[in-house]
């Protein structure tokens, strides 16, 4: 079936099978890699991207749903060579080992902030219910959190 | 996944149509428990309506007295809606504690009641706070609504449209979350309405119930200490690797305690 959405402000138009998921969709037909698949059944988040604004698991997102939707994933964070501040704020923080997790746990904690512009401790640990860091490496993905609302 | 057609119609009466057209149909609302079920080939549709595009059923307004909520409403909506807040708090914090926040960015409230999980939060907020359930046809009591384990009174191609909560005199909604999936191990929403004490249990049993002998000693006293020797008997409870049957009866007690300590 014909889809059309929007990718990081760029129109995509495409024939899917039904289906297929949108994390499929945007790591096998447009190549955008930055956008993991961890579990596959929605526990993980390293699939998290947004689509209008909001934070959502895209393995359990049929591509044909995005239908006339804007779609931001990691890739379409930062300006040009500047970082977006989550990016940076994960950087300066050390907020990664492997890395895995990051591109979910980058997309969920712009959504957290954009509802709580000053979220403590734990309402960031809560907030990030939804993505799972193999490495365990929580302690500085909060402190990196907590970098960027302050530099808001 | 097994291969499907798939339509999102934009009214009601698309959905309907496509609905009795095609006898294998199902429905799809915000997809947080269907998709995951097809993608482990548990379920086999070989045609989703795609309800997503059906703008009259999201919103929530207050009427008469009640907080009537679309079908379409996602959990996020509900558990920051200034409305809901304001005149049933307990539902905002049901909706709140609902999975994680991007299930909750998704997940609708009919969904979650049509799918009728044992351990699904909505079900003990409609029966607890005595909704009603609107569809395309009639309205059904949230008493009634709910028969079975995954069973509903819905028929085949039948579509909940809203769900109307009358706005309680105070109520409270406590549950023991399976630390990873967030469903409820047990959920027991307490409420004084006009109608007297309600009290909804879910994750115990094989679907949502109301404690009568909690409702009757609370009526009589509106205190913890009332319902604290209580044991309800919990032979025919769910036993699973989270909890034994035995232990779900001994946390009915504790959540409902804890929520009628909440109100006092």
């Amino acid at each position: 079936m014909k889809v059309s959405f929007s990718v990081n402000d760029k129109t995509v138009e495409s024939d899917v099978e039904p289906r297929t998921l949108l994390v499929d969709f945007l790591r096998n037909n447009l190549g955008m890699t930055g956008t993991h698949v961890g579990c596959d059944t929605s526990q993980c988040g390293a699939c998290v991207v947004h689509m209008d604004g909001r934070s959502i698991k895209s393995c359990t997102l049929l591509a044909l749903q995005a239908e006339g939707r804007e779609i931001k994933t990691i890739e379409g964070l930062a300006f040009g060579d500047k970082l977006h501040p989550m990016q940076a704020a994960f950087r300066e923080e050390h907020g990664l080992q492997c890395g895995f997790c990051t591109p979910g746990m980058i997309m969920s904690a712009i959504d957290l902030l954009q509802s709580n512009g000053d979220p403590t401790e734990a309402e960031i640990r809560d907030g990030l219910e939804g993505n799972i860091c193999r490495c365990t490496g929580y302690h500085n993905i909060v402190k990196s959190i907590q970098t960027a609302a302050k530099a808001q | 996944m097994y291969r499907f057609n798939y339509e999102a119609p934009t009214s009601i009466d698309g959905t309907l149509t496509a609905l009795r057209q095609n006898s294998e149909a199902k429905i799809i609302a915000g997809g947080m428990t269907l998709l995951p079920t097809m993608k482990l080939r548990l379920a086999s549709p070989d045609y989703l309506v795609d309800i997503n595009n059906i703008q009259s059923l999201a919103g929530i307004t207050k009427n008469n007295g009640s907080i009537v909520i679309g079908a379409m409403t996602r959990h996020a909506d509900v558990a920051s809606s200034a409305l809901v807040r304001d005149c049933i708090p307990c539902l905002a914090n049901l909706a709140e504690a609902i999975g994680d926040r991007q299930v909750r960015n998704r997940g609708t409230i009919g969904g979650s009641v049509a799918n009728n999980d044992p351990s699904a939060d909505y079900p003990a907020g409609l029966v607890g706070l005595g909704a009603t359930l609107v569809t395309d046809r009639r309205e059904i009591e949230a008493d009634d609504f709910f028969t079975g384990m995954f069973e509903t009174l819905l028929k085949k191609d039948e579509i909940i449209t809203a769900v109307r909560f009358p706005i309680p005199k105070r109520a409270a909604y406590m549950k023991f979350p399976n630390p990873a999936s967030r469903y409820a191990i047990v959920g027991v929403l307490v409420a004084e309405t006009s109608n007297g004490v309600r009290v909804a249990v879910t994750g115990a049993a094989s679907c949502v119930f109301r404690a009568q002998a909690m409702e009757v000693a609370l009526e009589n006293e509106f205190t913890p200490n009332s319902i604290a020797l209580l044991t309800l008997n919990s032979t025919k409870f769910n036993e699973d690797i989270h909890a034994t049957a035995e232990y779900r009866g001994h946390l009915v007690n504790v959540m409902a305690r804890r929520a009628v300590s909440a109100l006092t």
